[in-house]
Parts: structure tokens; sequence; C-alpha cells
């Protein structure tokens, strides 16, 4: 009978009912795929942070480099050049990167970082930028330079010949603690081939990430060439866009940069959330040269279209949402507190033949529940339409963080001051990776708890309907509701 | 069965305080069939409304079976509305989306009675009444005569103590009428009920054994009450 009642008269008040329904699942919808969104745009953030941050990290130990400092690697080395001719020179640099400001840390400070109280892990890793650079330096018949290192910087007269031709490619390598547990690659990230193992600690190995395997032709078991020494490739990594390119074992990593025992990071796991900005302030006090970053530090210097994305989602999206909900559920309410104004003699029949107030009051509540519910599954079914629109058509959205951030060297310079070289030095090519920008294609993913969230929202529009409804038909009183139709 | 003393009933409608009654005393006694007659507005619907604990007089007593109505909590008024009164309405008041057997079964609700008792019991009501043959109807597919029918079976379903019409013939032509009253003394003949019908037709009036008149808010009863012109 309850059922019956409900469903004959919902049906016999279909406009209406639609009207709610619809108004329902409008506010909820807007809810679903704002949160969708909001979630989306929050896996997009931790992507960017990721890739710029290492998985599972919550704090990271870097250094600037001082003066000087910056492994033995140079540029120069080339000698004294000819007097007249063409020299042919190749060259392959591995160093401290990405920014040509970052500096190393002895790897001792990881130890003195994982004995803090609250690290539940830490490893460190060597971030490096190989640079390949090869081409031809025409020093035609003019006068021989003093010990200038590249064209025009020297101290001597520059050569007279044709411009230079040569080309620099550069690609980033992170060398990575050997079953770290945090740090910029994890073994869940390997899509095809394998993982780093414990043999592979000071072995000839990389991991390539997805993107530049695509764009050098690799597979597992290619090989590449870092700082002369030929690499196998066991596996490829999807790595977010932004992160490294190459991923070898740190002790091979510090064998072939010349880097023994240094680091350029340490990947910091705090054990709470909460003991985050505690551990940072104790690695501070004992690495006071180091420069110590928290992700939420980072989240701050994300900026670009995510950023704005992220604005939106959390205050237009939000408040849009908030308004449909409560025109939603006041229009709910109002339309059920019409039709009970309307059906004053149903209910003071009912009354009449024996009914309770609690017994009407449970028929309105429950004409309201339904339709909160319609509406609600509706609004679920909108709001999945929405995200899942969002997801197919959304373009990437770029983030790019600050070059003054802690992980950036910003614009460097390479040092010059190799044997035979002069102090020439000319501004990074390419410096792309120092503004530290990524893409990333944002999604906007149905969660269970914007299901639950949206089914929530159902009953309480429904419960507010039906209160609305309740009220007029618990003052009700059966004598004026006869009267009144008498 | 009922004992009203100086009953006294104001109500306000449409700003203005209407004095249905002024000091109304009756008395009906049990299996009694009483017609109240007078003009409209003088108060045979509020007599009604507070024989059937739909509402309270604003001074007096209402006694029914030595309870005081005015005085009842209104939990206790309903389980009394749900068992000993019937309700028949002029405009039949039935459920407009439910079928006629849906609309007898509605007066079981409140008993707790078991879903296929309710229905078995309300399909043998309109039987009884001649509708069963129209028990899958709505009421805007049955006549007015129908409606009246299911409205009666609707009281008499819980076979309560006492059946109070208010006008159950108003909306109804001549035959029907003649119909619907013959059917109402019929049940008060077989069942034994105590049935008060209010009515402004002289000829429904007639067939009650006896009749009480309203006027000027009060009550006078006897065979030879006049209804005043």
């Amino acid at each position: 009978m309850y059922v019956t009642y409900i469903r004959r008269e919902l049906r016999r008040r279909f406009k209406q009912s639609l009207v709610i329904a619809l108004g329902l699942a409008v506010g909820i919808a807007l809810v679903v795929t704002v949160s969708s969104a909001a979630a989306g745009v929050k896996s997009a953030q931790g992507q960017v942070l990721h890739s710029l941050y290492g998985v599972g990290t919550d704090m990271t130990v870097t250094k600037s480099a001082t003066p000087g400092q910056g492994g033995p690697q140079r540029f120069g080395g080339f000698g004294n050049p000819p007097s007249s001719g063409k020299q042919r020179i190749s060259r392959d640099l591995l160093r401290p990167g990405p920014g040509f400001g970052t500096g190393t840390l002895p790897a001792s400070a990881v130890t003195q970082v994982s004995a803090l109280s609250g690290v539940s892990a830490a490893s460190g890793a060597l971030t490096l930028t190989d640079t390949k650079f090869s081409g031809t330096i025409d020093f035609g018949q003019g006068q021989r330079g003093g010990n200038g290192g590249f064209p025009g910087q020297g101290s001597g007269g520059p050569p007279s010949g044709s411009p230079p031709n040569f080309s620099i490619n550069q690609i980033t390598v992170d060398g990575i603690a050997v079953g770290g547990g945090v740090g910029p690659l994890t073994s869940s990230q390997v899509s095809s081939g394998s993982y780093f193992t414990s043999a592979d600690t000071n072995a000839l190995v990389a991991i390539a990430s997805t993107t530049y395997a695509q764009q050098k032709s690799l597979a597992v078991g290619s090989t590449i060439k870092l700082s002369g020494k030929t690499l196998k490739v066991i596996g490829l990594a999807k790595a977010s866009s932004g992160s490294a390119d190459i991923y070898i074992p740190l002790a091979t990593a510090q064998k072939l940069a010349g880097l023994k025992n240094k680091v350029t990071t340490i990947y910091v796991s705090v054990a709470s959330a909460t003991q985050v900005s505690t551990v940072a302030s104790a690695a501070k006090s004992a690495l006071p040269a180091a420069t110590v970053s928290t992700s939420a530090d980072l989240a701050k210097q994300v900026s670009g279209a995510l950023a704005s994305a992220s604005t939106l989602t959390s205050s237009l999206g939000r408040w849009l949402s908030f308004a449909a909900l409560l025109v939603a559920f006041l229009l709910a309410g109002l339309l059920m507190m019409s039709a009970v104004s309307r059906r004053v003699r149903e209910f003071g029949t009912l009354k009449a033949i024996g009914w309770r107030t609690r017994r009407v009051v449970a028929q309105v509540v429950g004409e309201g529940l339904t339709l909160g519910m319609i509406g609600g599954v509706a609004g679920i079914l909108l709001g999945v339409a929405a995200a899942e629109t969002i997801t197919a058509i959304a373009p990437g959205l770029r983030a790019t963080v600050n070059p003054s951030s802690a992980n950036s060297g910003g614009f460097g310079q390479f040092p010059g001051g190799g044997p035979g070289g002069g102090s020439g030095a000319f501004p990074r090519p390419g410096g792309a990776r120092d503004a530290q920008s990524v893409l990333v294609h944002l999604t906007a993913p149905l969660q269970s708890n914007t299901i639950l969230l949206a089914l929530a929202l159902a009953v309480a529009g429904g419960l507010v309907a039906g209160a609305f409804g309740a009220w007029r038909a618990a003052r009700l009183r059966p004598a004026d509701a006869l009267r009144s139709v008498a | 069965m009922y004992e009203l003393t100086d009953v006294h009933k104001t109500f306000v409608r449409g700003g203005q305080p209407i004095r249905a009654l002024d000091g109304a005393d009756l008395a009906v006694d049990e299996g009694e069939f009483l017609a109240v007659q007078g003009p409209t507005g003088q108060g045979k619907s509020t007599l009604l409304l507070l024989l059937g604990g739909l509402d309270r007089p604003t001074s007096g007593q209402v006694l029914f079976e030595g309870r005081d109505l005015g005085e009842l909590p209104e939990a206790e008024l309903a389980i009394l509305r749900a068992e000993a009164f019937g309700f028949v309405f002029q405009t039949f008041n039935l459920i407009p989306t439910l079928t006629a057997l849906e609309n007898v079964e509605t007066a079981l609700v409140p008993l707790g009675t078991p879903a296929a008792e309710r229905r078995a019991r309300s399909l043998a009501m309109l039987g009884e009444l001649g509708m069963d043959d129209r028990a899958a109807h709505l009421p805007s597919e049955l006549s007015g005569g129908q409606q009246q029918r299911v409205a009666i079976a609707r009281a008499l379903v819980k076979e309560p103590r006492v059946l109070l019409a208010d006008e159950p013939t108003g909306n109804l032509d001549e035959q029907t009428r003649d119909e619907i009253i013959s059917l109402l003394e019929q049940l008060w003949r077989e069942r034994g009920i105590t049935l008060v019908v209010v009515t402004h037709d002289s000829a429904v009036a007639g067939r009650a054994p006896r009749r009480a008149v309203i006027e000027n808010g009060r009550v006078r009863t006897g065979d030879g009450a006049q209804v005043p012109n």
C-alpha cells in the first residue's frame, strides 16, 4: 500500500515530479562533475609533484651548487685548437642537473636523514644531465686564439673561419638507490622488462622512460651510451612528463659522473603527514647547508593552466555546485509543500479514518525520498557522462614550477676552465628543464566516495523536499482540512 | 453512547469568528439512527466533526462511551477514529490515485491488518455493497453513486461502532440518493451500528426514527422536530 500509494501519486503529479527530480539531478550532476574534475586536477597535481618530486615522497633535501662545485667533468679539454683548418669535436658530459646550480650532498647525509625521528624511509638519488656535444669548428686561416674555450669568449682573438656547426643533445638521468623504496621511480611504474635488483647495484643497466624510448626507438635489450659507456636497457617505465629520461643504479651513476658517494637529492618519506613540518625542521638543523622542501612547498610553486584549473574547480566549481544544489533543494521543498497544500482534503480524510500524523508524514517523506533517489540516479548518470566528456575532450594542462624552487638551478652556465680551455661560458641551451614544465592530461575520474556523496545528497534532497511537505501535512488538522472543502 | 452537554464551538474563517455551536446538548443511544437537520451554516458538520473526534469543542463536554473527546490526547483520538468511527462524506473523499479496493483498504492500514487479510476483507465489503466488479477501478472511473458506495465500504470495513455521514446524498441524483439512504438504513438494521446522518434533505431525514434540528447553534431533538424555513 505504502509503495503503491507513492508510485501512483508521483505518476499523477508526473510533470511536477519530473521538475523536482530533474532539479535535484542537475544539482547532483554538478557535484559529481566538479568532484570528479577536482579529483582529476588533484591527480594531475600529483603527477606533476611526482614527476618533479618522486613517488611516495613527503620532502626532499637538496643543495644548491657552490662555486667550483659540480663534479670533475668539464667541457673543455679540447686541447689547443689548430692554427688553421677545421676540427671535429665530440664530447659527452655527465654532470649534476637538471639545473646547473644543482649541488651535491655526501651520501652520509642520507644516513643522517634516515636517522631522524619520524622518517620512515629515505634514499639518495643522483640527478644528472647528460650533454652530448658534437660538431665541427672551422678555425680558418686566422691567428691562433688564446686560451679561449668556445668561440668568442676566449682571451685571445676570435677564429677567423666560418661559423661553428655543432649540435647539443641533452637527456636527464636519475641514479636511484636500488631497493630504496622511495624515490623518483618505483617498480610499479615499470611497464615492460624489469626493475633493478640488488645484482644491478653496480651494473651498466638502465631503465628508459616510455616517452624517451619511443623517441629513440628503444626497447628492452637496446643499448644506450652514457659518458662513453654502453648501458643495456632492462626495462621501460611509465614515468610522467617532466621526469627523467633514463634511470640507472645510483652507484653506476656516481661512477659514470665521477661523483663517488655523492647524491643530489635525498627523497624522504615521513611516517605521518602531521610530522612533515617537524621532520623538515629537523633535517634543516641536521644539514644547515641543504635546502629542505616539502610537497606543500612545491605545490605552491606550481603555476600555469593546471593551477588555474585547480582554482576553478576548488572555488567556482564548488560554489556553482552549492548554489545549484541549494536552488534544487529549495525548489523541491517548495513544490512538495505546494503539492501537499493541494492534497489537504486527501490527508484530512486519511486522518479522519484513523491515520496518525506520523503515517501521513511518512507518506509525504517517502514521496520526497523517492524523488530524491530518482534525481540522484539521474544526477549520477548525468555527472558520469559529464566527467567522461571532460576526460575525452579536455586539453592537456601545463604546470610550471618556478625555477627558484628547491630542485631547480635556474639558468646556469657551463663553467669553463678545462685544461687548455679559457674561462669561456655560454648559456645553457634548452633551458626547459630549469622551468620544470610538465604537461598532464586532465581526467575526471569517478570515485566511489563521489558516488556515496551523490547518494547522500540525493537522500538529503529527498528529505528536504519531504520535510517541507511533511511540515505542512503535520500541521494539518483534519477538521480544518475537511471544513475547508465543505 | 454520546452525551453532549453545553457544547460551544467557535472557529475563525476569513478572519471572522464563527460561532457554529452555542450551548448544544444532545444524547445519542447505542444502535440509534439519528438524522440531524438544519439550514446550511448552522453547525451540522461541526457537530459531526465533534462526534467523530476530529475537532474539539471550545467549551462543554462531548462524552463518547463515558470518555470526553475534548480532553483525549490526539493519539487516543486517532485510535478511536481508526477503530470506532466510520465517516462518509458528501464529496466521497476517495483517494484519487488508489483503486476502489485500495481506497477501502486504507481504513484497515491504521489497524495494522496484514495485507492479505486487508485485501480479502475489503473485497468482501465491496461485494456486500455490489461493487466487487469495480474493485480495480479508480474513483474517476466510477459514478457518484458508485463512489459513495466505495466510501461507505471504506467506512464499514473496519466494523465501526458508529457511522457518521455528512450529507451522504448531497452530490447524488434523486434515484441514487434513495439507493444510498436505503443502503445506509439496511446496514444500520443489519449491523446494529449507531448511525448519525447530517442532512438538509427532509426525504433523507424522514428515513430516520429520530431527528434533531440545529438552529442558532443549539440542538432540538424529537420525532416532531421541524426544520425552520
